[in-house]
């Protein structure tokens, strides 16, 4: 045996190894099902997908999408269920063995090693890597590779150090720079412009009509299933409901067939009347995450009963921004304010200001993802007497399971049981149960990033609906965005930012795309 | 003797920088191997003193001290397996698994090592790297056991394999990502084991250095915790191999620095010195920190940064 066989796990046979395919491949999978313990995640599904065509898969969240997915590149052993490859059956054990086939698929989870860089990562996953890597090669090798892509990222930072959009961009380079034939992607535009999104859908597509590539695309938005797919597959509660060619269904047969019998949430209207100022930001100074760049706030105010948005692209500081807010990123020079007194987000401060957060990434950034969800729920309250504020010092467990339950009740979110790890759960769902813990009770300040990241359409007007309530409460509220669309729809007055500043500010009435794109961009 | 005047001092603690940490150098590296593959293993000091006194056995059996370091060696790696075996259980704990380890391994030691406190086996050779100077301290000092160069060797080695071959990036990986590492479809739980196994196999030989250099005798009280210290300090090099390299050298410094004073005749309070490497690791440790950034080199799937 050699080393990548030992390394690998699965002693491959020479004789048996085949090159990988060098066009797009069809796979379909026959009856699978899944099963976590007594809940069915996936019921009998069988879906094809032909070879060289762009397929959206479509569901609510929880509906068993990345379930079905990851069964097919063997990550879950199905419970019962077979795969075929090019009409062939195949046994999928494990990733491995998927790779081995030609198929690819970019987590909904980042699944890049953090502290490697991008280029470490890139060269690493590859089947084939030369004992010893001679790096000065492989770099040029890399740069002419990214040559030919649309977009690039820095090679030779850590992962972590990248910001989402940046990491998910790499993600997809990755299975490129590895010549996968038949694609999975998992909500992939989630994290992209709108612009970049499409960019990127464009170049799949072009691969896929080309005949290099099949692509099986989980999204939420139809807007890139009619522009870029040529078929649909949609499961509701795990079971396959329908699905056919895009230009035969319009997107209201798809939301029905998705949701079944339910109505959607609608947003309340706007109650005029802002208030005093909540939050003020006055001259605050930090590094940004590779402590490199510096983020510099000079004035931003948010009063009671608007949602002040802001825009930007992706790694602009708004991340930092956000860590500022919460007290996560020190800032050597500069004051913030909340109603009016020094903030300095600590627990007290949050409780008694009432101020919530819903950071972006929440299983990382707000969850402990081993605790469970009912825990989860209750890390604003577990040390408080309900009603009267006062601490308490022994928990009480059963009053931190009815609340949990009441709270799952009420903002939809599937669970197996109110005791499974919070990480059990679908990415949508994770983002519900922070939601209903920071949304319930009273909120005076919200401070949100990307609140709807990965949620479906009925899940995303949910949401919308509850920040809009919370302001016309009175709420103020800063909305800090990589969806352009979300930001013009909830917010009162809208800030860009770019380069790690706020380069420009304007109100909803008078806020003209066109404007706000170029501040995006960098060049006004 | 010649008598060198205060110049004894510093001399005394590079020689003896030199002979003791070259135990440290190989627990570390081999600790900076397996922490980086995402377990601790903190049953090294139980593996470094069982390599001891078997690594002296074989020695006074065999009549060659190289026999004796394979046979630490082989000793150490059947405890590293042992340990990386038993962490691949579900549920289990390898910190919790690390100090029952230490404590076999001592007692197993102790309890085989009864006959050998008395033989005399042979010594490992040295290299007299100061034969151009006539100044006995010197030529003390420079006296330089091979395997203090084996373990530069190794500290560069790994270093690059690390940075530039396929095994040292896997290992990377497993130890930052597990879930990463299963998408690429790396079997975790062996990497894990064989990494575990060559830090054991390293501690084993550290064993061996000690009983069969310096100070160069099996007995009860041979160790006086360098397993458990290179832990630390591996922390402190952020587990870089070639920094452990560093650590240990200054480790070795700090506990020559006791011994170099009461050789010039300094004896009050040089008891103190004796602690310096104690101090010298929670000062470095604390000064290094930062309650700013993370640790960033910290392997993610280390059960202690997790
Ligand atoms: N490892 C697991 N253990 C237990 N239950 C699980 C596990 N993985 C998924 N589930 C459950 O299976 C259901 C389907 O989850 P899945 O992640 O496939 O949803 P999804 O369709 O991808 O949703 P989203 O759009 O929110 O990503 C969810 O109810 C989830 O709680
Ligand atoms: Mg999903």
């Amino acid at each position: 045996m050699s080393i990548s066989e030992v390394f690998g796990g699965i002693p491959v046979d020479r004789s048996t190894l085949r090159a990988l395919p060098n066009k797009a491949i069809g796979v379909a999978t026959v009856g699978m099902t899944m099963r976590f313990g007594a809940f069915t995640a996936l019921d009998t599904v069988s879906i094809t997908v032909r070879a060289g065509t762009f397929h959206a898969l479509l569901g609510e969240n929880g509906a068993g999408k990345s379930t079905l997915v990851k069964c097919m590149m063997g990550f879950y052993t199905p419970t019962s269920g077979q795969m075929m490859v090019e009409d062939r059956e195949v046994e999928i054990a494990d990733p491995r063995a998927a790779h081995e086939l030609g198929l690819g698929m970019v987590y909904q989870h980042f699944t890049l090693v953090p502290s490697l860089t991008a280029a470490e990562n890139l060269v690493i996953s590859r089947a084939r890597v030369s004992p010893v890597i001679d790096w000065t090669r492989e770099k040029s090798g890399l740069l002419t590779f990214m040559a030919t892509m649309p977009f690039s990222v820095p090679l030779d930072v850590p992962v972590a150090r990248l910001a989402a959009g940046e990491k998910q961009k790499l993600e997809l380079l990755k299975q490129l720079y590895l010549g996968r034939r038949f694609l999975i992607l998992d909500e992939p535009t989630s994290v992209l412009t709108p612009s970049e999104a499409d960019e990127l859908l464009g170049m799949v597509r072009g691969l896929t009509q080309a005949g290099e590539l099949t692509c099986l695309m989980i999204t939420h938005k139809f807007r890139e299933v009619t522009r870029f797919a040529d078929e649909v597959s949609v499961l509701r509660r795990g079971q396959h409901v329908g699905g056919g060619r895009v230009g035969d269904l319009t997107t209201n047969e798809m939301a029905a067939m998705m949701i079944g019998e339910k109505e959607l949430a609608q947003s309340a209207d706007r109650v005029s009347g802002t208030g005093a100022d909540i939050l003020s930001v006055a001259g605050v100074r930090a590094m940004d995450r590779s402590g490199l760049k510096p983020i510099a706030i000079d004035a931003l105010t948010v009063r009671s009963g608007e949602i002040v948005g802001v825009a930007g692209v992706s790694g602009n500081g708004q991340m930092e921004l956000m860590e500022i807010l919460t007290g996560q990123r020190p800032t050597p020079a500069g004051e913030i304010r909340v109603k009016d007194r020094p903030f300095r987000a600590s627990r007290r401060q949050c409780r008694d200001n009432n101020v919530r957060y819903l950071p972006e990434e929440p299983l990382r950034n707000a969850c402990a993802p081993k605790m469970s969800v009912a825990e989860n729920i209750a890390f604003r309250t577990f040390d408080t007497i309900e009603g009267s504020g006062r601490e308490r010092f022994w928990l009480d467990g059963s009053e931190t399971r009815r609340r949990g339950a009441e709270l799952v009740a009420a903002f939809k979110v599937k669970t197996a049981a109110l005791d499974a790890p919070i990480a059990s759960l679908s990415g949508g769902n994770v983002q519900r149960a922070v939601l209903a813990r920071e949304l319930s009770g009273d909120v005076d300040l919200l401070v949100a990033a990307n609140p709807c990241f990965g949620l479906d359409f009925s899940a995303v007007a949910e949401i919308r609906a509850r920040i809009m309530a919370a302001r016309n409460a009175g709420a103020a509220v800063l909305l800090i965005s990589e969806d352009l669309d979300e930001i013009l729809e909830l917010s009162d007055r809208i800030l860009v930012m770019s380069e790690g500043c706020i380069a420009f500010e304007t109100p909803i009435a008078s806020a003209d795309i066109a404007e706000i794109g170029r501040h995006m961009a960098g060049h006004a | 003797m010649t008598d060198i005047g205060l110049w004894g001092v510093p001399l005394a603690i590079l020689g003896g920088a030199i002979r003791v940490s070259t135990p440290f150098i190989f627990v570390s590296i081999g600790e900076a191997l397996t922490e980086r593959s995402g377990r601790i293993n903190l049953g090294l000091e139980g593996t470094l003193v069982f390599g001891a006194m078997s690594g002296y056995a074989v020695a006074f059996h065999s009549d060659s001290a190289w026999l004796g370091v394979l046979a630490a060696a082989f000793f150490g790696l059947l405890f590293g397996l042992f340990h990386g075996f038993v962490c691949k259980l579900p549920k289990v704990n390898d910190i919790a698994i690390g100090i029952a380890l230490m404590l076999l391994g001592t007692g197993l030691a102790f309890f085989f090592g009864k006959p050998y406190v008395q033989p005399v086996a042979p010594d490992l050779p040295s290299i007299p790297f100061g034969f151009w100077s006539d100044i006995p301290q010197v030529e003390a000092a420079l006296r330089i056991n091979v395997l203090f160069i084996l373990g530069i060797v190794l500290a560069v080695a790994m270093a690059f394999m690390f940075r530039a071959t396929r095994i040292g990036l896997i290992v990377r990986v497993v130890g930052d990502s597990a879930d990463a590492a299963r998408a690429m479809g790396i079997n975790i739980d062996l990497v894990r084991l064989l990494s575990t196994g060559v830090g054991g196999a390293l501690a084993g030989v550290a064993g061996a250095y000690l009983s069969l250099y310096y100070p160069g005798s099996w007995n009860e009280g041979i160790s006086s915790g360098q397993g458990l210290m290179a832990v630390a300090l591996v922390i402190f090099a952020r587990w870089n191999p070639v920094n452990c390299f560093w650590a240990a050298l200054l480790f070795g410094g700090a506990g020559a620095l006791g011994p170099a004073l009461q050789s010039v005749g300094v004896t009050q309070g040089y008891y103190l010195f004796y602690a310096a490497p104690y101090v010298l690791t929670l000062g470095l440790l604390i000064a290094t920190s930062s309650t700013r950034r993370a640790m960033s080199s910290a392997p993610g799937e280390l059960s202690i940064t997790k």
